[in-house]
Order: structure tokens, then sequence, then C-alpha cells
């Protein structure tokens, strides 16, 4: 096979995009038809799947295959080159493989719809507008795509627009994506220079003198879209706002270009970092990791569950990135492409289980209307597909083995433990910290879903809704398992994911980690098989054969009578299924151990006098520290502003006058002095 | 090779067969402190035989992760003490899985004991549930703080190069490693459900915590149970012994004869640190539930401080 052999993939992966962009048009058509918005659904799975393919070919190619296309559009003294990378292709197999099970979800899901009209002609736009951003090789295209991205999005959060809390998530939303993308407009300018290169190559080649304030900027814009703290706000806003599958897609799949954003200026565009820009990642990451799931913990919506928990998964990418930032300025290469690798594998699984639990979540909402945990209860029975799909997310993403998560976050954990290398204190003091927070998280992750999962599927039902759940329909199911299937084989085929991010860690570290599919078994060996080394298939067969050893002994040996009977109730029959534990009662002692000082967290017991007959009533108080010391005070100050321009809007003629002529003066006053 | 596997095997079976007469050990030694005569030594395991003979009692809205979680909860138990190190280094599933993969095997026996106590839907199982997790996240990141320290330490976060390490010249006393040692130690008493964290003889509802979310459970479920309960504790107690007393354990690939050396070391390390286990519990009054979160404060606290002397006191290598 010659060198010169073209691959089109470039052509390929730019022409799906144009065709979800046509789609998006052909949507507005046919989505109130019957079957329309399950076609356009169906095509999105298909050219997202291509997409997937696409990205993997180019992932896996020689670099010949990478040649980037030239548009005719453009700014007018720059061109608009679209194609893949290694490290836009990696992030285009993570969002494009989520994104075509989530578009076979809605095919069936979809056709709940109300208004398929308000949901359907942006989906296709949102999904084009992401694949952008990964495939633009200048700043022009992937700003535009960025845009796409935002506003079809908001579009889609905004579709049920009949709920008031609806419309104060997508004002939200739409401020703080405005302000994230002003804040990439700078870095880029910044990047580009007074020449005004706006070409990745061009930039790449240039040197750059303001690079800490594009790491802050970039910080800002990504972080904003990635939900970092405090710019976390919009998130469990905006995310249950939309229709479960955009959910889906915004909290499993968005999040992750944002990731992208950051990583490409931060590791690809600025050039060699400082050892210093590593601390404001790790500490703004070990802050969200730990915020994003004590507010999870606090939660009884099932979806804004899920969405904090992205503000902490999103934070323990970051970790991996700091890490790999710190490492990478210090010339710890192979250390480097470890963090490197873990935080993009992170990136990855959280992309297969957040899309699995908020289809689940999805499910559960069309099934009994209730997104409240305190209202449903025992859906195990009645929607049992769901209820394991739902299960082995939870597993997944509470890091626990043989699942994905687990595998991404015991190479994190890999990459702490390699830190006391570095020779500046100061990381080495922040690091150790920061793997205690990981480490907390990781624990209080798997709290907060024994907490959503028993709320949801297991017990007793907490209200006629959930009595009379009804399993959802074929499309649902079937990708749901697909989606759990794939975090379980991520988990125990890891070395695969690890070997494929390879042309990503040489394009950016410019070294890679070990080959892992040389190893014995399906080990993964990060660094050196003496220091550690994990074999997820193994030990996955280990329980397996384990528990088939028990079940045998109990088989051979024991009793195989079972009856049942009534769960036992200490002499009271009958308790009402309100007697069971509540989710908020579930996260009481993390409340009282956690919550004091983050929360604010009060409880008021009023107590009926004695004699009286009225129940006592037992208050709890929570505050939201973060959105009343940030965000309060900056409404407050623009509210006033706006309070005191808006008199402007009532003034009589003359004084308008006035003023226009006053204006005139103070002009002239200004040229004359200028010149 | 073979021997590795071998050696392998004998572990699996030894972690099994061991753990309840550990248990019958501490209960033993806890009986006689007390003055009392105790239940003979053997008793766990005619408990786990009379268990398994009876006929199972489930709760008639019990799902079958209710049934199903005993078994996942024993097999990954199993599974984790038999990584362990006991008699001998150098295991053939050694290399599969470290310290890390340990103590997130624990964790995922403990979210399927943790679920299967919210499946009734009753109160207890409630109570039992919440208040182990609340413990487990105090627990679990002082444990990994623990296994920080023991890896930077060693440079390996594998115990069976942990505890080659430790017998090596290279080891000597350090202040982190007691600390660790403290951590760990504080760990064990509460992830195993002892005095002065939770009572395993409590039959008093409210002051339960394990025995809550395990109330529902009967029969052949009970003993899986139980058993894997059994079987933590020697994994932890396993765990002190192979990091912090390495000497005597058969080095890999060693004769018969260093093995069965092994094996009577080993016997004698499980049985003091069940004699000293007993002896602190006699000595110690249950906490507070609320009390517990300060107690595994503690140990996190310590975990991280051995971690951040041993980053802050190495040089650079």
């Amino acid at each position: 096979m010659s060198v010169a052999t073209p691959w089109f993939l470039s052509e390929l992966a730019s022409g799906c995009v144009a065709l979800l962009l046509g789609l998006s048009a052909l949507a507005i058509l046919i989505a109130p038809r019957r079957h329309g918005s399950q076609l356009i659904y169906g095509a999105c799975a298909l050219l997202t799947g291509v997409l997937a393919v696409t990205a993997l070919l180019a992932l896996l190619a020689p670099p010949a295959a990478r040649a980037a296309i030239q548009l005719a559009v453009g700014l007018p003294l720059g061109r608009t080159l679209l194609g893949f990378d290694p490290l836009g292709a990696a992030f285009a197999v993570i969002i494009n493989v989520a994104t075509t099970l989530v578009s076979g979800y809605a095919i069936g899901y979809g056709a709940h719809a109300r208004e398929p009209r308000r949901v359907v002609p942006f989906y296709p736009a949102f999904i084009a507008g992401m694949n952008l951003v990964l495939l633009a090789r200048d700043a022009f295209s992937f700003l535009i795509g960025w845009e796409f991205m935002s506003l079809a999005s908001w579009a889609l959060v905004v579709s049920d627009h009949a709920s008031a809390g609806n419309r104060r998530a997508a004002l939200v939303y739409l401020i703080m994506a405005t302000g994230g993308a002003l804040t990439l407009l700078f870095a880029f300018g910044l990047l580009a220079g007074s020449a005004g290169g706006y070409e990745f190559a061009q930039i790449r080649s240039a040197a750059h003198g303001a690079a800490p304030l594009v790491l802050f900027l970039a910080l800002v814009g990504a972080g904003s879209k990635a939900g970092l703290v405090p710019l976390h706000a919009w998130l469990p806003l905006a995310h249950p706002a939309a229709p479960s599958h955009v959910s889906a897609l915004m909290s499993g799949v968005m999040t992750k270009v944002a990731v992208y954003g950051f990583v490409r200026i931060v590791f690809d565009l600025v050039g060699a970092p400082s050892w210093w820009w590593s601390i404001p990642v790790l500490l703004v990451a070990g802050v969200t990791t730990l915020l994003g799931v004590l507010y999870a913990l606090m939660e009884h919506d099932l979806k804004r569950l899920l969405a904090y928990h992205t503000v902490e998964n999103i934070g323990i990418i970051f970790i991996g990135l700091g890490l790999a930032l710190a490492f990478e300025a210090s010339g710890l290469k192979s250390a480097a492409a470890l963090a490197l690798t873990a935080a993009i594998f992170h990136a990855f699984n959280h992309s297969l289980f957040k899309s699995l639990l908020f289809l689940g979540s999805g499910a559960v909402l069309h099934a009994t209307g209730e997104r409240d945990m305190e209202r449903l209860g025992g859906l195990i029975h009645r929607m049992p597909v769901t209820a394991l799909a739902f299960l082995a997310g939870c597993i997944a993403i509470s890091a626990l083995p043989p699942f994905n998560g687990f595998a991404s976050e015991w190479l994190t954990f890999q990459a702490i433990l390699l830190s006391p290398q570095l020779p500046q204190w100061v990381p080495r003091l922040i690091v150790p910290a920061v793997g205690a927070t990981l480490a907390c998280s990781a624990a209080l992750a798997a709290t907060c879903f024994v907490k959503a999962f028993g709320m949801t599927f297991l017990g007793r039902s907490r209200s006629a809704a959930a009595t009379q759940a009804r399993e959802t329909d074929r499309w649902s199911r079937g990708t749901m398992l697909l989606l759990a299937l794939l975090c379980l084989c991520a988990g125990i085929v890891p070395g695969f994911v690890m070997d494929a991010l390879a042309p990503v860690m040489q394009m950016i570290i410019g070294t890679r980690l070990a080959v892992q599919s040389s190893q014995p078994w399906l080990r993964i060996v990060p660094i050196d098989g003496a220091r550690s080394a994990y074999d997820g298939a193994l030990v996955l067969g280990m329980i397996v054969i384990a528990a088939l050893a028990a079940a045998l002994i109990v088989r051979r040996f024991a009793s195989h009578a079972l009856r049942r009977s009534a769960a036992w109730d200490c002499g009271f029959p009958d308790a009402s299924p309100a007697t069971q534990y509540t989710a908020a009662s579930f996260a009481q002692p993390i409340r009282r151990v956690f919550g004091t000082a983050v929360f604010r967290a009060r409880e008021h017991v009023t107590m009926p006098r004695p004699g009286d007959t009225s129940p006592a009533r037992l208050q709890v108080e929570l505050h939201d520290t973060l959105w009343e010391a940030l965000y309060l005070p900056v409404i407050r100050v623009v509210d006033a502003l706006a309070e005191w321009v808006n008199r402007l809007q009532f003034l009589t003629i003359r004084r308008y006058l006035t003023m226009v002529f006053a204006a005139l003066v103070l002009l002239l006053v200004i040229v004359g002095a200028w010149r | 090779m073979s021997i590795v596997w071998l050696t392998q095997l004998a572990q699996v079976v030894v972690v099994l067969a061991l753990a309840p007469l550990l248990t019958g050990v501490t209960r033993k030694v806890r009986a006689r402190l007390l003055r009392r005569r105790g239940a003979p030594l053997f008793q766990p395991y005619r408990d786990l035989l009379k268990q398994i003979r009876k006929e199972v009692v489930v709760a008639e809205n019990a799902s079958w992760l209710f049934r199903a979680a005993p078994y996942i909860v024993f097999a990954t138990t199993w599974v984790a003490a038999a990584l362990v190190p006991t008699f001998a280094t150098g295991l053939a599933l050694g290399a599969a899985a470290d310290l890390i993969v340990i103590v997130a095997l624990l964790g995922t026996a403990r979210f399927m004991l943790a679920l299967a106590g919210l499946d009734v839907g009753t109160s207890f199982g409630g109570i039992g549930s919440s208040r182990e997790m609340m413990f487990a996240t105090l627990a679990e990141p002082a444990m990994l703080m623990a296994v920080f320290t023991l890896s930077l330490f060693a440079g390996s976060t594998e115990l069976s190069s942990i505890s080659a390490f430790m017998l090596g010249p290279h080891a000597g006393l350090n202040i982190s490693l007691a600390l660790a040692l403290v951590a760990l130690i504080i760990v064990a008493i509460g992830e195993n459900g002892r005095i002065p964290v939770d009572n395993p003889a409590t039959h008093l509802e409210l002051t339960m915590v394990h025995e809550a979310m395990i109330l529902e459970y009967s029969g052949r479920h009970l003993a899986l149970i139980e058993a894997a309960a059994a079987v933590k504790l020697l994994l932890y107690l396993s765990l002190i012994a192979c990091v912090f007393t390495p000497w005597g354990t058969a080095v890999a690939g060693a004769g018969a004869l260093a093995c069965l050396l092994g094996v009577a070391v080993y016997a004698l390390k499980l049985l003091v640190f069940g004699f000293l286990l007993s002896l602190f519990e006699t000595a110690i009054a249950k906490m507070r539930v609320f009390r517990v979160p300060e107690f595994l404060g503690v140990a996190l606290m310590l975990g991280l401080l051995g971690t951040i002397l041993l980053f802050v006191s190495r040089a650079p290598h």
C-alpha cells in the first residue's frame, strides 16, 4: 500500500457534519409527521456511527490519512481547515460512540415528545456543532462549531418553555455560554497575536507572550462549559431541563467537547507549559470533585443529581489534566502520558455511563412522570431491564471494579503516586491533598448512587405513579443495555483504550505508554510490572468463578427451601411505604458530617405542645453557598445597574436632545485631545 | 509457574477455611476476658452449617437483587482476601490486582450489600445502609491514604512487592509507616463493624449498623454474608500482618517446608492479632453513631499526613 493513498477521512467526516445540518433543516418539515422524528433520530444514529468509525480510523491510521481539507468559505484573511488530528479524532470517537447510542434510544424515546418540532430540528444541529469543534483546524471554525453547539443546546433546553424553571435554566445557560465563548474568543485572539494567524498550525509555531492569560481564559471558557466549580451553576439547571436524551448528550457528551477545548488550547496550542500552571488546575479540579459529589448527595431530583455528578467527574478529568501539566512541565514524559491517558480515558468512560444514567432517568421519567426520588421506589419489579442497565451505570460511576470507572480512576491514582518525582515542592504538597479528595469523592459517589438506585428502583413504591410504571420501549432498552455492556467492556479490557490513545500521547507529550496489548492476559501495566498492574478481565473472571463456587456449594449442601413472607416489622404490621428510608433520610448522616460546613445545613425541629395532637415537624435548611456568595452579588449589581440605566428610557425630548449634544461635544473634545 | 498457581490455590482455600476460626478465636478471647466461658472455638463453623441447612425466608417484595447480593458480596470479598498474601508471597493472581483493587473490591461488596439493605423497604435496612455508607465515605479514603503511604514507601502498589520491600534492607522505622499503621487499624475496626464503631453481637435494632442492613436475610443467604464478614476480618488482619510483620512469610517459589513454616507463622500472627483485637474491644465502650465520623476522620487525617510527609521528604528520583 503506498503512502500517498488518499483516505478521504476528513472529507467523509465533514460530509457527515454537512448532512447532519441538512437533516436539521429537513426535520423542520417532517418532524410533526408520523414517524418523522424517528426517521431523523435514526439518521442521526447512522451518521454519528459513520463519524465514530471515521474518527477511529483517523486515530489509528498513518498521519497521511489525516490531511485536512480546505473550504471555500471562511475569514477574509484566513482559510477554513477541517480534518481530524489524533487529539480531535480521539474525542470524536468519544462523543460519537455515545451519541450514536443516545440517538438510537431517541428513536423510541423521542416518539413521546409532545412538541417534536421544538426538539427534533435542533438535535442534529447540536451534534453537528460538536463534531465541527472537533474537526476544526483553525480557531474560526472552532468557535463557529462551539457557538452552534451552545445555541442548539440552548434551544433544546428551552424546548419545554412552559415551566418557569426551564426558562430560568435557559437564561442562566445562555449567559454562561456567552461568557464562555467570549473568553475563548479572547484566548484565540491572544494566541493568534497581532499577525492574525488563526490556523492551529500557525498558532503552534508562533511564540506566545501572554500564555498564563491564555491558560486562565481557557480555564474559564472551557471550564464554564464543562462545569468546573464555581462556573458549574448552570449544569444542574440546564441539563435536567432538556428532554432526557438531550440531557444525556449535554451531560455525557458536550462536556467532553469542553474538555477537548481545554486540552487543545493548553496542551497543544500554547506550547510548553510552566510548572505552576498545574496548581490552579489541580486546585479547581480538587474542589470541583468534592463539591460536585456533595451537591449531588443533597439532591433528591434524579436528573439534577446526575448533573451534579457530571461536575464531580469533570473534576476527576481535570485532576488528570493538571497532573499531566505538572509532569510535562518538569519533563517527566511517561508520567505525563499516564496522567493524560487517565484523563481522556475517564472522559470516555464518563460519556458512556453518564449517558446511560440519563437515559435510565428518562425511562423512569416517562414511565412515572416523576424525577423526584422521594416519590419513586420499587421500579426494579416493573422496569427490570432499565433497572439492570441503570445498576451497571451506578457501579461504573461509583468507580467499582470490574466496570470502567474504576479503570480510569485507578490510572489517575497511579499518576498521583508518581508525583513525588516532581521537583517543585508546591505541587508535591497539593497532589496528596488532591489524591485524598479523589479518594473521598469515590466513596461519596458510591454512597450517592446507593441512594439514587435504592430510592428509585428498590424498596416499595412511594407514589401511585411508581406503582403503575411500565417498562420502556425496545429501542430504549436495547441502547441502554448496549451502553451498560460498553461500560463493562471498557472496564475489563482497558488496555485497548490505552493503546488507542497512544497517537494522542505521541502528538501532545511526544512519548507514549508501553504497548498494553503485548502484556500477558489482558493486564494493563502503566509504568512497570513490579510497580502496579491491573487485569480487569481476570478480576471479573475470579469474581464469577468465586460466585459460581459459592452457588455450587449452596446447591450441593444447602437447603433449597425458600418461603416468601412479610418483612420483619417489629410487631407493627402493615407499615405504610412512608416508613421507609427516603432520599433525605439516607443522606442525613452525610449532611451532618459534611453539610454543616459546606451547605450551612441546619435542622429545625418543631414539637407540638404537650396534649396537642398536631404532628411534629423537622425542617432542613440548606444553602447553596457558592450561588449565594458568588452569583447573587453579581446579579444584584447587574440589577441595580439595569435599574439605573433604565431611567434613560423615560426622558423628555429636550433631555434627549441635550444628551445628544453633550455626547457630541464630548466626542469632539476627545478627538481634539487625541490629535 | 505451577508452584505459583499451587500457592494461589492453597491461599484461596486457606482464607476461607481459617476465617470462621478467627471469628471463633476473637469471640472466645472476648468471652474469657469478660469472665464468661464462651462458645467453643469451632462454633462459627457450626453456625454456618446450621444456617445453610435452614429454609430461606424472603420478604414478599424482595427483588432478584436481594437474592443475588449475598453471592456477589461473598465472591468479591473472597477474591479480595485471596489476593492478600497470607503464608507466601508471589501469588499467581497478585499481578492482576494491586492494593487499590483490593480496597475497591471491598467497596463493590459494600455497595451491593447496602443496596440489598434498601431492597425490602423497611426502616432497618435503610438505617443500616445509610450508616454503613456514611462510615465508608471516611473509611475508604482513609484506607486509600494508608495504601498511598505504603506504596510510596515501597515504590509499588502490589502487596507482594510491598511485603518484599518491608523485609528488605531499605525499610526502616519511619513516621509515615507508623501513621499508616494506626490509620489501617482504625479502618479495620470500622470496616469490620467492631467495637467501638459497631457491635457485631448486638441485637438491639437501633444500635445496629451492619446487622440492621442484613436484618432481612436468613438461611443460606445469611450464611454467605456471615462468611463474607469473617473473611473480611481475616483479610484486614492478613493485610496488616503481610505489610507490617512480614517475617516468616514464605517468599515466591520457596519449597514446601518454607510454606509449611509460613502457614504456622501466619496462624500465630492471626492468633496474636485476634487476641489484641478482642483485648481492645473489651477495654472500650461503643461510640454514638455521630462520634464515629470523628474516629474515622482521625484515620483519614493520619493517612493523609503520612502521605504528605512522604511526598515532601523524599528526594525526587
